[in-house]
């Protein structure tokens, strides 16, 4: 086990050099009413890079992505300090749309979440709230979103059939094509794939990377093997601090830390 | 668990102790069988004063059920003959017009607690008086109905009965509205979000339509509710003995309040009709609740 995370590491894509910084984060604190979750985070995530962020349960890497959208914001009980730059803006600021950040910055879940409504009004959901599209071109986006989400064939005659009746990991792909259809600049998975088989593990791991040539994805994965396949960057965090971050055969192969070193190779966490 | 323990409780391993019989105190014996026998003794009772009742309904309702009751009017004093047509398409006219003022205000408040007033302070105000107004004596409201809508105008009227109505009906549809709301998954709720829906459109796009066969079934039980509702409207919308007319603000002859007055009269024939209004009335609130259940199993 210890020996395999090892091996299968360098079969990632090796990192663009010097890819541009998307995403700037400095001396980030969260906090979940008293409980102090991130503590005096500071990394950049490059422009068009797969980023797995990696850690035992409860490290902080699940609320390190949600504050990158801000969905942390809708429980009044928690809040973040320090920066975030997306673009030149600091997206903690409080004069910042919050609607608008999270239409440009897309996120999937770990469980799916179809909408209660037919598979075309899930994929339309996003791109009818900010943008005015002819009927024709928001069928083209539909389309479109659901071809890279590798759904089309499966759904294209079904397209008015609720996406409740989906399968788990076909419901997963609609929601990445949700995703996909607002062209956001920024895609969050949050552990897409641990509720899934691993014939649509594999397909999503595949669409993470036909994905990265247009957007930049940040990852949560509890899976090693999966964080080494499919990302350039790789952060290790531990009891709410970042512990090394690196591209993803250096923390895999040679890491700086021992602490990265034992929980890459299996022995804690 | 070893092997050595495992072997040492299987049967073959050495002598059983003995069980001995009649360890059981006969005293227990008895009270079980006296917990038993009462036990189903008052639920023999209970089903048959519930059948009884629904037994002389259809005996004494069902021959009434004529083609007379659903085309002609209420009979006057000592006229033969008559139906209840007046009081039917009254009592239908009431309940809906209810439940048509009930509705949106109900959603909306139990939209309000589910939603929006999350954790605040009001929310719990106004949640503790919602559950004290769901349990409030119907007799209470109409009369509060005959303070504020009847007295000023001078006169009974229908939209007075409406409202009545609809003060009964409010609770159950703010009760249920904010417990199967309470039902939708948050992560639905952070997914619409983080596609950038504003909080409207989160709950009126995804919210209402993945609770709406649950609010849909507490508007079925309201308005079963308010369908057999006599007090409230004892005081408001009274009665009328003729022709329904849609002018709502004069009396309105409805089902209940005609069941009251003819069931004590002394004339055959309204005590016969008084009879078949009851039926109607069961019946409508069993195919409500029929189509509640049916609603809510619908997955």
């Amino acid at each position: 086990m210890s020996q395999m995370a090892v091996q299968e590491a360098p079969s990632a894509a090796a990192p663009k050099a010097d890819a541009p910084v998307r995403i700037g984060v400095r001396n980030l604190d969260f906090y979940y009413g008293g409980f102090h979750a991130l503590k005096d985070v500071s990394m950049n995530f490059g422009d068009r890079e797969v980023t797995a962020l990696i850690g035992p349960s409860g490290c902080g890497k699940s609320t390190l992505l949600r504050i990158f959208n801000r969905i942390y914001s809708l429980y009044p009980e928690q809040r973040a300090t320090g920066e975030v730059m997306l673009d030149g803006r600091n997206i903690l600021s409080p004069n910042i749309d919050i609607n608008e950040l999270r239409a440009r910055i897309g996120m999937v879940f770990q469980k799916p979440t179809p909408f209660p409504m037919s598979i075309y009004d899930n994929c339309a959901f996003g791109m009818r709230l900010y943008e005015k599209l002819s009927k024709s071109e928001l069928d083209d986006r539909v389309e479109q979103a659901l071809r890279k989400a590798a759904l089309w064939d499966e759904v294209k005659d079904k397209l008015k059939q609720s996406g409740m009746g989906l399968s788990g990991g076909q419901q997963q792909r609609m929601c990445i094509a949700r995703t996909i259809a607002q062209q956001p600049d920024v895609i969050l998975f949050d552990e897409p794939t641990s509720a899934l088989d691993p014939i649509s593990t594999g397909k999503i791991e595949e669409l993470i990377e036909q994905l990265r040539a247009d957007f930049t994805i940040v990852i949560v994965t509890h899976n090693m093997q999966q964080a080494a396949r499919i990302s350039q960057y790789t952060a290790f965090m531990y009891l709410g601090e970042l512990i090394e971050f690196g591209p993803t055969t250096k923390i895999f192969m040679n890491p700086d830390q021992k602490r990265t070193l034992d929980y890459v190779t299996g022995r804690f966490g | 668990m070893t092997d050595a323990s495992l072997t040492g409780s299987s049967p073959s391993a050495g002598p059983q102790p003995q069980i001995k019989w009649g360890r059981v105190r006969q005293s227990r014996r008895v009270q079980d069988k006296i917990l038993r026998v009462t036990a189903t003794a008052a639920t023999a009772l209970s089903v048959f004063v519930l059948f009884w009742i629904l037994g002389m309904l259809l005996w004494k309702g069902g021959q009434g059920i004529s083609l007379d009751l659903f085309t002609k009017i209420t009979p006057g004093p000592g006229t033969a003959g008559g139906g209840l047509l007046n009081a039917i398409v009254g009592s239908i006219v009431l309940t809906f017009l209810g439940i048509a003022i009930a509705t949106p205000i109900g959603v909306m408040a139990g939209t309000y607690l589910a939603e929006y007033g999350r954790g605040s302070k009001l929310a719990e105000v106004v949640r503790f008086i919602n559950d004290i107004l769901l349990s409030a004596p119907s007799i209470l409201i109409g009369l509060f109905v005959y303070v504020i809508l009847v007295m000023p105008f001078r006169g009974y009227s229908g939209w007075a009965g409406s409202v009545a109505l609809a003060i009964i009906a409010l609770p159950v549809i703010v009760r249920t509205t904010e417990d199967m709301l309470r039902l939708v998954p948050n992560g639905l709720r952070e997914a619409a979000a983080a596609l950038g829906a504003p909080a409207s459109v989160v709950i009126r796009q995804v919210c209402w339509r993945a609770a709406k066969a649950g609010i849909v079934t507490g508007i079925l039980l309201a308005l079963a509710r308010i369908a057999g509702e006599t007090a409230p409207l004892l005081f408001t919308a009274l009665n009328n003995s003729f022709w329904f007319n849609w002018n709502l603000t004069g009396g309105i002859s409805n089902l209940p309040v005609t069941i009251y007055a003819f069931a004590s009269a002394p004339y055959d024939n309204w005590q016969q009709l008084a009879w078949a209004g009851a039926l109607l009335i069961t019946g409508a609130i069993l195919i409500l609740s029929i189509a509640a259940r049916a609603l809510i199993n619908r997955k």
